[in-house]
């Protein structure tokens, strides 16, 4: 069997994080490779969420953690002391589990993050505009009410229109956190759809509860379980024979 | 049987019950009531004296001379004066302090600067005349100069310290209201805390910061004992924030004891508060309008 040098753009080495004296999370190490989806499963609680957080500093919002360990993107510590998580936000989207478009136009939401980072050219804003929602295909849908409260859309809409906030920000690792679990099955299969379109030009990490999911949209899936990484592996293996038998109590339901 | 019985007086108590709230509920809107006719029909005989337009636009106030003259538009510039400079300063003092306790402040600090606002608001208003009329009067006199440290900016500065607590407590919790989602959404976008704030939460919270600013203002043009002590009491147009002026309820509240009862300056004060009262009205219809607004459009709905 031939070895091939793969490219990892995000790596965690031996992370631990505490919420005050409560572990949340126990010695993950982790590679993700660059332009594939990888999901993260398990049950609530297992810290699934907590480690997609800390990919992107969100967690550092939250008083009282910490975090040890290394997390590695494109080989520099995002923990490190001279790094901005401005930047590191910038460079890694997140798309939340509720849609939280802001109560602005539907424009406004997508030309949030590129006005900060200092776009002004309005011809260059308007393409990005029609650029991110074409990628969400949401184009033809909102094109004549660019201008209306991206609260009059329903929930897939929303949540489409979210994800391309976050293209808008030209980013290279898109972070979902459960991101179809408050929509309904044919909007889910939409987002599902464009994950598998997006993942040619952006590395995707998704938190899903739902097993189906994680086998339909994923190449790579890792299992939690209270803090702690009990396997990860290709999908395919994980959802036919994992290593580990615990893995597979799980996905075939016998707990969880 | 037994069972049904028990029922039906079970019925009966909850029917009780309602009414008995209702006629509560029902109290105040009776007394607001009763207290408008007694205004209404206290104030409108003037109107058998003089037209409604002299009254509010007539420039001279002079109830006791003989014939007497019922202009109030002096008065009304005079409270609309002291409010207008009162809300410069109570207005962003006011958001200000309401953005930091709410989104900036560190937890121990929070909790100071909120009692300490909450301090403020229980401040008798005669306390801050005092303080108004004994150091910052004279202080104003001398070092501008002026004939008397009695005037608007005495008043507004005084006022202003009445309206902060209503505005920075109002503001604070529509800010408090903002969803927890939007503040994350925009720090995963790359925003810093500043442009957070800037950009997502205020603008999320500015129709209840709206509100907070309205109800500030009719607290400042309905407040007496402060402009009394130290507006300086002048019915005059004023020409300078320097100037004094008698503000409407610096009005009322000085001259109702001397006005021989059911007199045509008796009946004028009574006018005045009718003003006074479509006022603060206004201002609280327009501060429910922009609030309901706000319900209506607004946030986080799937």
């Amino acid at each position: 069997m031939v070895t091939v040098e793969k490219d990892f753009i995000i790596r965690t080495k031996g992370v631990d994080f505490f919420y005050g004296a409560f572990r949340a999370l126990s010695d993950i190490t982790m590679n993700f490779e660059k332009n594939r989806v990888t999901a993260l499963i398990g049950p609530s609680g297992c810290g699934k969420s907590t480690l997609l957080r800390l990919l992107n500093r969100m967690n550092d919002l939250i008083d009282g953690t910490r975090v040890e360990g290394e997390i590695l993107f494109e080989d520099r510590n995002i923990y490190a002391p001279d790094v901005d998580p401005v930047e590191i936000r910038q460079r890694i989207g997140m798309v939340f589990q509720k849609p939280n478009p802001f109560p602005k136009s539907i424009y406004n939401n997508i030309t949030y993050a590129p006005k900060l980072a200092g776009i002004r050219d309005s011809g260059e804003i308007e393409a990005l505009v029609e650029e991110s929602l074409k990628q969400v295909v949401l184009w033809d849908e909102v094109k004549d009410i660019l201008t209306k409260s991206a609260m009059t859309l329903s929930g897939g809409q929303q949540q489409r229109l979210c994800i391309a906030r976050a293209l808008a920000m030209k980013p290279d690792v898109i972070l979902m956190d459960e991101p179809t679990s408050a929509l309904d099955p044919i909007s889910t299969a939409k987002i599902e759809e464009l994950i598998d379109t997006l993942k040619k030009h952006y590395t995707i990490i998704i938190v899903t509860h739902n097993m189906q999911q994680a086998a339909r949209i994923s190449e790579y899936t890792g299992f939690f379980y209270l803090g702690k990484l009990i396997e990860f592996n290709a999908t395919e293996k994980i959802f036919t024979n994992p290593d580990v038998k615990h893995t597979e109590d799980y996905i075939t339901g016998r707990f969880g | 049987m037994k069972n049904r019985k028990h029922s039906l007086t079970k019925r009966v108590k909850e029917i009780a019950i309602r009414n008995l709230f209702g006629f509560f509920a029902f109290l105040s809107v009776l007394l607001l009531g009763l207290i408008l006719v007694f205004l209404f029909r206290e104030g409108i005989p003037l109107f058998k004296q003089i037209s409604v337009a002299d009254f509010l636009f007539g420039t001279a106030w002079y109830p006791t001379y003989e014939p007497p003259e019922y202009g109030i538009w002096p008065l009304i510039v005079g409270s609309l004066a002291v409010t207008f400079f009162a809300c410069l300063i109570a207005v962003p003092l006011g958001i200000l302090s309401a953005v930091y306790i709410a989104e900036i402040a560190p937890a121990g600090i929070k909790e100071i600067l909120k009692s300490i606002i909450e301090l403020l608001a229980g401040l008798p208003s005669v306390v801050l005349g005092f303080f108004g009329m004994v150091i910052v009067g004279p202080w104003l006199q001398e070092t501008f100069d002026l004939p008397t440290g009695l005037n608007i900016v005495n008043a507004a500065v005084m006022l202003a310290i009445m309206a902060i607590p209503t505005i920075s407590s109002i503001s604070e919790d529509a800010l408090y209201a903002v969803p927890r989602e939007f503040k994350e959404a925009s720090y995963a976008l790359g925003a810093t805390r500043y442009e957070t704030i800037i950009r997502v939460i205020i603008p999320a919270a500015l129709s209840g910061i709206s509100t907070a600013v309205i109800l500030g203002m009719a607290r400042a043009i309905g407040e007496t004992m402060v402009v009394l002590m130290v507006a300086g009491g002048a019915a005059a147009i004023p020409e300078s924030i320097f100037d004094a002026v008698r503000p409407m309820t610096a009005s009322i509240a000085a001259e109702m004891g001397e006005a021989p009862f059911r007199s045509g300056h008796y009946h004028a004060l009574f006018a005045t508060g009718i003003v006074l009262f479509m006022i603060t009205l206004a201002f609280n219809l327009i501060a429910d309008y922009i609030s309901n607004r706000f319900r209506e459009t607004g946030s986080g709905t799937l």
